[in-house]
């Protein structure tokens, strides 16, 4: 049986406990997230606050003009039921006449500048706020690359990133997150009717269960297969995985002194913390 | 004869030495005013575990003339230590290391055996590999220390029983992993059996160390417990918080164990190294390092 399911409890005590060490251990006392109105930046935004208090996370809504209202609303209820504080910054006029010189562009484009256009504005009100970028990017949507490269990968920190979207259900449940925001269909909301599942092509909970035999479990392709997936889905799934791979990595170095950051110069992040 | 314990099970700042030395004074502090015998840090507890090319810098050599050392020495005038290091050789090679220090001397260092290299574990790209493993007395009885990887090899343990150890010191920096629907992390759940196994096996006392805190995206889970020589559980600590875990073990219970489960008196030690010798050496199976 392939079973996702988590003790949230001890997830919240270990995700609260990072998020609080990360942030305090270089000096900072306040962390900054943007909210979609979607589920993962609503579970981001209540584990920030259990970590740091309320009063300490800065919440910033970022909507384009034709985001829809529904998300709006969403975002408004998870910053009600948080306590957190709020801004809400449109990103309109920040983004179209970029978009505007290029008539001919298409969504991927469009989406790609605005999700980097709320990075800028976030890692702004991070020293605006004195706080770090919480992320709220979750393992299904690292692993498929089914992200913007340096627009909402953009953080200081991501907690979220080792917890499939089934999982990010489950502990959002067990938080206290508005079902609103739990039961609808995640979307990058960057046209209407988008839906992830609809792009994608399938849904997180069969993916997860997939990634978690390919990943976790170390099964091969075949074996998944043999497990019961198609083997179009489990093609499909870990070409995605392979080829999106550059996004989880830092940029290469070309090596050609003795000590080179990355291959041999050889720190964690926290060093002297 | 009992021995009170103290199990520091703290938190520490990565290579930050003299950051970590001055919170082990506060801690010996701590312990000798519940006057505990014996004060254990976990693993690295000097330094902070994911050092990478920090190693070289935070190394010292476990003897009064290392600044750092002398503190610890003096402090273990008043009250037994283990403490986590990492310790340079008269050759350069760095260790993982545990020393026990008791009336300002170093009584025992053992160094990590068993280094991992697999996984999230990087160990053994930074570390030299120790290659020993010895019981040693104290005034408390023999005992044994192991850090971490060590004790996941049921050979090291059941050297240290055959060496005439009576209460195993554990200590660890076990990063958790494996959330699933259970309480504990699977690492965490994995430690607590076979501990407790090797004290109901081993028919000894079992005392593990583990730290708290995060490293970059590592969490160390704690736990630090104590089981007698039933396999009972004498004090367990909270998961993921910082404190001293303080318990009062009596050696006298090896007597009464080990007269109701004569497991050490019947243990079949020629006939292990014959077998042992037979099936590494006629069958040419790979001995490993």
């Amino acid at each position: 049986m392939i079973d996702l399911s988590i003790n949230t409890k001890l997830a919240t005590q270990i995700l609260s406990n990072f998020i609080h060490s990360e942030i305090t251990r270089v000096g900072f006392s306040r962390a900054v997230l943007g909210l979609s109105g979607g589920l993962d930046s609503a579970l981001s935004c209540f584990l920030a606050a259990r970590a740091m208090g309320s009063e300490n996370v800065l919440a910033v809504r970022m909507p384009y003009r034709n985001s829809s209202q529904d998300s709006l609303d969403d975002a408004q209820r998870v910053i009600d039921a948080s306590g957190v504080n709020s801004l809400t910054i449109p990103i309109t006029e920040m983004v179209d006449p970029l978009i505007e010189r290029f008539p001919d562009m298409d969504n991927m484009r469009k989406g790609n500048i605005m999700a980097r256009a709320r990075m800028v504005v976030l890692f702004d009100q991070s020293a605006a706020f004195n706080g770090l970028v919480v992320g709220t990017g979750n393992k299904t949507e690292i692993l498929l690359g089914y992200t913007t490269i340096y627009g909402d990968s953009a953080c200081a920190i991501n907690p979220l990133g080792d917890l499939y979207k089934t999982q990010v259900r489950q502990l959002s449940r067990d938080l206290g997150v508005p079902q609103a925001v739990i039961t609808k269909p995640p979307s990058a909301d960057l046209w209407s009717g988008q839906t992830d599942e609809g792009e994608l092509g399938f849904t997180y909970e069969e993916v997860d269960r997939l990634l978690l035999l390919l990943v976790d479990e170390r099964y091969t392709p075949q074996e998944c297969v043999e497990a019961g997936f198609s083997q179009a889905f489990v093609d499909e799934v870990v070409r995605k995985v392979q080829r999106n791979h550059f996004k989880r990595v830092m940029p290469p170095i070309c090596k050609l002194n003795n000590r080179t950051i990355g291959y041999d110069f050889l720190y964690p992040r926290d060093w002297g913390t | 004869m009992k021995c009170k314990l103290a199990l520091a099970q703290i938190n520490t700042v990565l290579g930050n030495v003299p950051a970590n030395l001055a919170k082990h004074l506060e801690l010996i502090d701590q312990a000798l005013a519940q006057e505990a015998d014996l004060l254990v840090f976990p693993e690295l507890s000097m330094t902070g575990y994911l050092l990478q090319d920090m190693v070289p810098q935070v190394a010292m050599r476990p003897n009064a003339k290392d600044p750092v050392f002398s503190k610890l020495l003096q402090a273990s005038q008043k009250i037994d230590l283990v403490v986590g290091f990492v310790q340079e050789d008269e050759r350069n090679r760095f260790y993982i290391a545990s020393g026990y220090l008791s009336g300002g001397e170093v009584v025992h260092v053992h160094q990590k055996i068993y280094l991992p290299t697999y996984g999230l574990f990087d160990e053994g790209r930074f570390f030299a590999w120790g290659d020993s493993v010895r019981a040693f007395d104290t005034r408390f009885g023999r005992f044994g220390m192991l850090v971490c990887e060590d004790f996941w090899h049921a050979s090291v343990p059941y050297l240290l029983w055959q060496d005439g150890a009576d209460v195993l010191i554990f200590s660890s920096a076990s990063p958790g992993r494996g959330l699933s629907n259970e309480p504990l992390v699977d690492s965490a759940r994995w430690v607590d059996h076979i501990n407790r196994a090797y004290a109901s096996m081993f028919t000894t006392f079992v005392a593990h160390t583990n730290r708290v805190g995060h490293e970059d995206g590592l969490h160390f889970w704690g736990g630090a417990m104590v089981y007698d020589p039933n396999g009972d559980v004498l004090a367990r600590a909270p998961q993921c918080e910082e404190t001293v875990l303080f318990c009062e073990i009596d050696l006298n219970q090896l007597h009464r164990t080990r007269t109701r489960l004569p497991l050490l008196r019947d243990e079949r030690t020629a006939l292990v190294q014959r077998e042992l010798s037979r099936i590494l050496m006629q069958d040419r199976r790979p001995s490993g390092r």
